[in-house]
Order: structure tokens, then C-alpha cells, then sequence
């Protein structure tokens, strides 16, 4: 027997190892320490994601490949990585508002956050398909204890099994698709199949219906038409943090992993499952815009925004070039801050667990009683709505730039024709505000200061991004994946 | 391609073979003395026929899931143990890999005694 150790470069997994320990810490504290405030334990969790940026940072430019191949450091992931642990942080600064008073164990959700992060620093830094199974894994397995977190409420339950048997689903076609592409070329390894589809070409049973599965199991995680069923469901009944930073989290990892899977197995140029991407991306959109105009919940409305939003994303897949894939980075992150922050006035409006004011009556004449929440709620509809000086139209242009060079006219045609829809129910939301007579008194307790921060953070980073948008886009056009 | 298949249609033979050899031979020359006890699948077990959604004590999840972390831990062991002596010849990562491993269960472990799962009432 021949053994050796492969390169394992442990830097390249410094900062999954950072969030895994505080993960660990965050549980394990209140065991001993009783009487621990949340304040505290959020705390501990903010310094995880701090020194998890910092070691991300310091990783950025070495493209590190860790364990024999395992682990791929490049910027891609970083990028990823970063916006990630962006939208972590403003979820934990979110949890600490009052309303969201009632889980009963606040080490075991921030713990399982930082579990779920750790799923998704795995998946988006791995070209191997099964490192990037296990990263999925771990996300999901975080995700359906979050979704169930507050374990008195029917809502929270159903969100929590809901997503729990249909991800377990989805994950049975993502496996599949992995075992059958391994079957075909005899590799586990993204770049390895790409290189022997370079061979034989994108072609045969075995390599179409893998590739196939692999994409109907991502599509489900991003809750991409016609997988979308469990989102709404989902998304309403889970915390609002924890929908926030579901919505913004899974979408992009799963799209992380589609890009590479595009990128490296099937350019796009030599592949016919453009007309696929094509109709899914298109229907994603429409579906989503449309049927979040007949939402009278707003989380509900926002869980149909954020189907609609991922529609938008695949049209950046679609164009299937550098400009394409920092333009998903960029829009992803004015995403993960517009909609967390939207989640985060939910949450500042919120009453009380068993009144959360969650319809848009509740929500009349609230603008100028609460003009904080009101302005970011303004400011996070209009970016949503791709409405300028905001980070969402910059972001959308450069979206709907990139697939229009790619020669996909009639697809951004439909996508500003979405939009125009969609400005229809993100307005009515800012018109409930400001332009209606509260129906009856609604009361809104006094939100945390964690809570205000995060809104004040999003807030400035949204309008920042729409202003100043050329140094964020350069910062991900690093970020690229090189020509294969 | 079909001949490769011939040693699995051989195994598949001697197996049906040996088993309805055995069956068939005790059903010849063992002794017969049937009571109703005897004849239940689970001798000293559980009630076999019956509503298939009795309820029992939500208790016997935690000790499943305390099952799975004690006893898929030594499945990790086995192969780790078979290339230890030669990997630690080459630097002591196989070594602190192993007790970074059994130091997350440990913690496993923590938890769930300072939650109380080992308690039965």
C-alpha cells in the first residue's frame, strides 16, 4: 500500500474553521454560564464573522487549492464568501430586535446561523462535486432548524417540515444528478468533467440527465419557477431574520454553484441548455412578479419578490461571460442588503409574536409615526423596484447589460417589462405608508438599537452602491472565474 | 460485457442454492413443536401484529440520535487506524485530524449531557 499526504494548505479553510469554532462557542457558553444575554452571545457571534472576513481578506489574490484539490481558494469564492457573511451579520443584528423575543433558546439559532454559513462558505469554495453536496448539507440541515426555531407556533412548524421534505427531495435529484455524472466521466470533480466533455462533448444519456438533475436540484434551492413552490410557505412562517437570510444566502450559493457548473462543464456557447436556463429564468420572473401582486402579507409578497429577484439573477447565468458573472456578484449583494433590510422593517414593525402586523393595512399611515423605518422601508422598496440613485437599478442594468452582449434582446425585454410590474406592489407598500389614514392604532414597541443599526447599514450601502457603483463592480470583476 | 455479469449470475445461483437448501432441509429433519410464542417473529420482543402507529416515548429519539453519535464515531476509527502507523511517519496531521474530530463529538457529547439527555426522567 503506497500512501501520501496530499497539500493540504489549512489557510485555505481558515475561515470556515473560525465560524465552525464560534458556532461551537456560542452553544456551548450558556451550558455553563447561566443567565447569559443574547446581546452577549450575539456579540461572540459577530466576532466569528469579523475574523472570518478577516482571514477571508487576507486569503483574496493567492487562489490557495487546499486539500489535495478539495477546496479551491480563488476569488470566486471569496466574493461569494464575503457577501455571505455580509448578509450573516445583519440577520444577527436583526435577531436582536424585541419582537423577535421569542425563541426559546437564542445559542441554539446562533449557533445553527453560523453552522449555515459555514454550509455556505463550503459550497462556494469547492469544484468538487461532493464537497459541494456536503455543503449543502450543512446549510440545509441549519436551514430547517432555523425555519422551525420557535417551536410554540404552528406557522414555524409547518415552514420548518415544508422545507424540510422538499428540500430532502431536492437533494435526492442534486445526488442523483452528481452519481450520474460520475458515472458517465468517472469523476466527482467539476474540473475533471469538464475536461473529459471537452473530449467526448456535451452529449450522451448519462452526462445530459446528470446535468439535468443537477440543475433541477439547484433550481429548488433557489426557488427558481417551477420550483418554487415552498417558498412562500417557508418564508412566512419561519423568523423574520431567519427568512432574510434564507432569501439572500441559499439563492446565491446555489447560483455560486451554477456559474461554476456553466463555467466549467458546460460553456454556454457549446451547449443547446440555453434555451433551458432561457425559459426557466423567464418564468421565474413573471411568476414571481405577478402572483406577489396578489399578496396581501408582506412577507409573503417579499417571499414572491425574492423568486422574481432570482429570476432576474439567472439572466445574468444566462450571458455566460465575466461581465455576467460579477454583475450576479454585484446584484447579489445590493440584494442581500435591500432585502434584509426590508426584512428588517418587518421586524421594526412587528408587534408582538402573536401580532406580528405583517398585512399592508397594518402598515397605513406607519411612515410618519415611525419616520426611521418608514424612509428605509422607502429606500429598500425603491432599490427592490430597480428605481435610481439605488444599488438594485444599478444592479439590474448591469445584469440586463451583460445578457443584452450576449445577444439576449428579447429575454431583457421581459425583464424591464417585470420590473415595471413589480414596481406596482413594491410602491404600494411605500404608498400604505405614507398616503392612507391608519385604519386602527397599531402598536409598534421600541425597536433595539441592533435592529436600527442594521437598517442604517443597509440603508447607506444601498444608496452608496447605486451612487458610487464603479468601485464595487471592479472589486467583483476581479472576482471572476478565468476562461476555462 | 455480458460475460462479466457470468460470476454474478453464478453468486446469485449458489445463493438461492444454499438458502432453499437450508430451508428445505430443516423443514425435513427438524423437530416440530409449535406453540404460539414460538411461532411470533420476535420471540422476547415487542406485540408483532397490531396498529402500526402505536405511540412511544419521544425519549427513544434522543438515545437514537446519541446512538448515531457514539457509534458512527468508531466507523471513522477503523480506517483511520488502519493507515495510522504509516501516516504518522509522514508528520503528526493524521494525529491532531483524529483529536480535532473526537474533540467535536466530545462536544456533542457536552451538549447533550448538560441538556439533559441522559437523564431518563
Amino acid at each position: 500500500m503506497d500512501l501520501s499526504l496530499p497539500v493540504i494548505h489549512i489557510q485555505s479553510i481558515y475561515p470556515q474553521m473560525i465560524l465552525v469554532l464560534f458556532a461551537i462557542i456560542v452553544v456551548i457558553l450558556p451550558l455553563f454560564v447561566h443567565n447569559l444575554k443574547r446581546e452577549l452571545l450575539a456579540l461572540i457571534s459577530v466576532v466569528g464573522l469579523v475574523l472570518a472576513y478577516f482571514s477571508l481578506i487576507n486569503l483574496w489574490g493567492q487562489n490557495l487549492t487546499g486539500f489535495n484539490g478539495m477546496i479551491v481558494g480563488d476569488n470566486f469564492s471569496i466574493a461569494f464568501s464575503i457577501i455571505f457573511l455580509v448578509g450573516a451579520f445583519l440577520a444577527v443584528l436583526l435577531s436582536l430586535n424585541t419582537v423577535e423575543n421569542e425563541y426559546l433558546n437564542y445559542s441554539d439559532f446562533y449557533s445553527m446561523l453560523l453552522f449555515a454559513l459555514v454550509g455556505l462558505l463550503m459550497m462556494v469554495s469547492s469544484t468538487n462535486l461532493l464537497v459541494i453536496f456536503i455543503g449543502l448539507e450543512i446549510l440545509s440541515i441549519s436551514l430547517y432548524v432555523l425555519a422551525g426555531i420557535r417551536k410554540m407556533r404552528v406557522d414555524s412548524i409547518e415552514a420548518s417540515l415544508k422545507y424540510f421534505l422538499l428540500g430532502a427531495f431536492a437533494t435526492g435529484f442534486l445526488l442523483y444528478g452528481i452519481a450520474l455524472l460520475y458515472g458517465a466521466s468517472g469523476s466527482i470533480d467539476l474540473v475533471e468533467i469538464g475536461k473529459y466533455i471537452q473530449a467526448n462533448g456535451f452529449s450522451g444519456t448519462f452526462i445530459l440527465a446528470g446535468a439535468a438533475m443537477l440543475l433541477i436540484g439547484l433550481s429548488f434551492k433557489a426557488a427558481f419557477v417551477p420550483f418554487h413552490m415552498w417558498t412562500p410557505d417557508v418564508y412566512q412562517g419561519a423568523p423574520t431574520p431567519v427568512t432574510a437570510f434564507m432569501s439572500a444566502g441559499v439563492k446565491g450559493a446555489a447560483l455560486a454553484v451554477l456559474l461554476r457548473f456553466v463555467w466549467t462543464i458546460a460553456p454556454l456557447s457549446k451547449a443547446d441548455w440555453t434555451i433551458a436556463i432561457w425559459i426557466i429564468a423567464f418564468l421565474t420572473m413573471t411568476v414571481g412578479n405577478v402572483v406577489a401582486i396578489a399578496q396581501s402579507n408582506v412577507k409573503r409578497m417579499l417571499a414572491y419578490s425574492s423568486i422574481a429577484h432570482a429570476g432576474y439573477l439567472l439572466v445574468g447565468v444566462l450571458a455566460g461571460s465575466q461581465l455576467g458573472q460579477a454583475s450576479i456578484m454585484y446584484y447579489l449583494l445590493v440584494y442581500t442588503m435591500m432585502n434584509l433590510g426590508a426584512f428588517g422593517v418587518i421586524s421594526y414593525l412587528g408587534n408582538s409574536n402573536k401580532q406580528e402586523n405583517l398585512n399592508l393595512r397594518d402598515y397605513r399611515g406607519l411612515g410618519f409615526k415611525h419616520p426611521f423605518a418608514g424612509l428605509a422601508m422607502a429606500i429598500f422598496m425603491f432599490s427592490l423596484a430597480g428605481v435610481p440613485p439605488t444599488g438594485g437599478f444599478v444592479g439590474k442594468f448591469y445584469l440586463f447589460n451583460s445578457a443584452i452582449q450576449a445577444g439576449y434582446l428579447w429575454l431583457v425585454i421581459f425583464g424591464v417589462m417585470n420590473s415595471v410590474i413589480s414596481a406596482y406592489y413594491y410602491l404600494r407598500v411605500v404608498v400604505n405608508l405614507y398616503m392612507h389614514e391608519p385604519e386602527k392604532e397599531v402598536a409598534v414597541p421600541k425597536a433595539s438599537l441592533g435592529l436600527s443599526f442594521a437598517l442604517l447599514i443597509a440603508m447607506v450601502a444601498v444608496l452608496q452602491m447605486g451612487i458610487m457603483s464603479s468601485s464595487y463592480f471592479e472589486f467583483f470583476r476581479q472576482a471572476v472565474i478565468a476562461m476555462p | 460485457m455480458v460475460g462479466e455479469l457470468v460470476p454474478i449470475l453464478v453468486l446469485l445461483a449458489v445463493a438461492v442454492v444454499i438458502v432453499a437448501g437450508i430451508i428445505g432441509l430443516t423443514h425435513l429433519f427438524g423437530p416440530k413443536h409449535p406453540d404460539p410464542v414460538k411461532l411470533s417473529p420476535y420471540e422476547s420482543g415487542m406485540e408483532p401484529v397490531g396498529e402500526a402507529r402505536t405511540r412511544f416515548s419521544i425519549r427513544f429519539y434522543i438515545i437514537a440520535m446519541l446512538f448515531v453519535l457514539f457509534d458512527i464515531e468508531v466507523v471513522f476509527f477503523y480506517p483511520w487506524a488502519v493507515v495510522f502507523k504509516k501516516l504518522l511517519s509522514m508528520g503528526s496531521f493524521i494525529l491532531i485530524e483524529m483529536l480535532v474530530f473526537v474533540g467535536l463529538l466530545l462536544v456533542g457529547y457536552l451538549y447533550a449531557w448538560k441538556k439533559g439527555a441522559l437523564e431518563w426522567d
